[in-house]
């Protein structure tokens, strides 16, 4: 299959971009997005010029790096996956693809289609962990914890941090990301000793960061590629609510 | 700021104050609704004008205190919507060349800070129609007449029932959304939450358009 592709270039984090057209020749309807992509980049260094940076890093939807914008959607039309696995399948001969970086001021464009999501790190080091002892390993079953909670602490944890739900929000808000790491350790007994301090200082690292407000658009948890449900954004209300009238500080 | 007040400023806060003044105004919308149907009885509007005369009775503190309180949460709904609205403008940056939202959430969780608006345009003419003449001014008829004579020009008709379909839309979402906010979200009462939330918002808006309606298609009232 032939596409057209109008993907977004920018040299660095200063310089101003522009969409630039590429023809996509001779694709296969079995590659992925991003083989799709290192095809074109191919093309691209043969004829001397600059090849299109992209993140990418696993390419089987585990790391979270390869993330981009494809025609309006995050990690494009393919629901629950992210962009590498995307196949060509899912587009017509012909098509004309836009291809552009995570939008959000939080996320600044280093390059191209590459941007800057050390925001989210930021995050996680300012409550994202838990305090344990290191050392030998425990004894497998010495914390008892039921199966169905294990299992919804596992489903928040299933966020791979790839900022999709930042995209594809129409406030660049990065709640669903912040309540599915705030959710999976505060429905575990190993995350219940920083439980309050942790939420709050998630949240206050995320507005530091200057990620916008959830509105309740569910658009995050409809394009997570790994289905992060709603409920944790719930959840994350109540703990910050939990917190705030637990907390010692005065009224 | 002291504790409480960055709580109810932060990123989480502003949407439980959200939650809160929204769900309150909710509730004050069905007992103004229940009021307002007293001009449909058949009676020139002479029940109608107790009601009004009760609820606008200076000796009655307890309304009285509500009043202020409804006020000033229309007020903080508004300005607290507005201030949501511009920040998160401001985390987008940059906007996309090509976006479609519609393939992940609905129209109405979009259209929350124009239908607010669209609903705050129409709220300044209501307050200018009825509650500044009538409460505060001198009028030289009753409360009942204003209504009458009101809806029975077709434009303001007109005008009110295409403001409160942007109310209803405002609703669709709001309702749900409040609960949300305030992290009230089960799998077992989430359908409920969001079924119920579209119920009652047609109902509601449908049943304010039943005045206009019955007074432009019954001018006179009898």
């Amino acid at each position: 299959m032939n596409l057209h592709l109008k993907v977004w270039r920018q040299k660095n984090k200063n310089a101003k971009g522009k969409f630039v057209d590429y023809e996509a020749k001779d694709i296969s309807t079995d590659t992925s997005f991003l083989e799709m992509l290192d095809v074109v980049n191919e093309e691209l260094i043969k004829k001397g010029e600059e090849p299109i940076a992209f993140d990418h890093d696993c390419r089987e939807g585990i790391c979270g790096s390869c993330g981009m914008y494809i025609n309006g959607r995050a990690h494009g039309p393919q629901v629950g996956a992210a962009t590498c696995q995307l196949h060509m399948r899912s587009f017509k001969d012909g098509d004309t693809i836009v291809i552009e970086p995570w939008r959000a001021k939080a996320f600044p464009v280093i390059k191209d289609l590459v941007v800057d999501r050390s925001a989210f790190d930021r995050i996680m080091a300012a409550g994202g962990f838990i305090s344990v002892n290191t050392g030998g390993a425990p004894d497998a079953n010495a914390l008892p914890i039921p199966k169905d909670v294990q299992e919804s602490a596992i489903d928040a944890a299933a966020c791979i941090g790839c900022g999709a739900c930042v995209a594809a929000c129409k406030n660049a808000s990065s709640m669903l990301f912040v309540s599915a790491k705030v959710a999976h350790l505060a429905r575990l007994p190993q995350g219940k000793p920083e439980r309050e301090k942790r939420v709050m200082a998630m949240v206050a690292q995320m507005e530091e960061e200057g990620f916008g407000a959830c509105t309740n658009t569910e658009a995050c948890s409809a394009e997570c590629p790994k289905e992060i449900p709603m409920d944790v954004i719930a959840q994350l209300r109540r703990e910050y609510i939990r917190a705030f009238a637990k907390s010692e500080e005065k009224v | 700021m002291s504790g409480f007040f960055r709580f109810i400023d932060s990123s989480v806060g502003k949407k439980i104050v959200m939650a809160l003044t929204g769900l309150f105004i909710i509730l004050f919308l069905v007992e103004h609704l229940a009021g307002n149907l007293l001009l449909l009885l058949n009676d020139n509007g002479k029940i109608f004008e107790e009601y009004s005369a009760f609820m606008a009775g200076s000796l009655n503190i307890p309304v009285r205190i509500v009043e202020i309180g409804l006020f000033f949460f229309i007020i903080y709904h508004i300005v607290n919507g507005v201030r949501l609205w511009w920040g998160n403008r401001v985390a987008r940056g940059f906007s996309y060349k090509v976006n479609d939202p519609s393939e992940n959430s609905t129209f109405f969780s979009r259209f929350m800070i124009w239908g607010g608006t669209i609903v705050f345009i129409f709220l300044v003419i209501h307050l200018r129609t009825f509650f500044f003449p009538y409460r505060l001014g001198n009028p030289s008829n009753t409360m009942y007449e204003g209504a009458v004579e009101a809806f029975s020009n077709p434009y303001y008709s007109i005008f009110y029932i295409i403001a409160l379909i942007f109310l209803a839309f405002h609703l669709v979402h709001g309702f749900q959304s409040a609960f949300q906010s305030l992290g009230i979200r089960y799998n077992k009462y989430t359908a409920i939450i969001k079924n119920f939330g579209i119920v009652f918002s047609i109902l509601l808006c449908a049943g304010f358009a039943l005045i206009p309606l019955y007074f432009l298609f019954n001018a006179g009232g009898n």
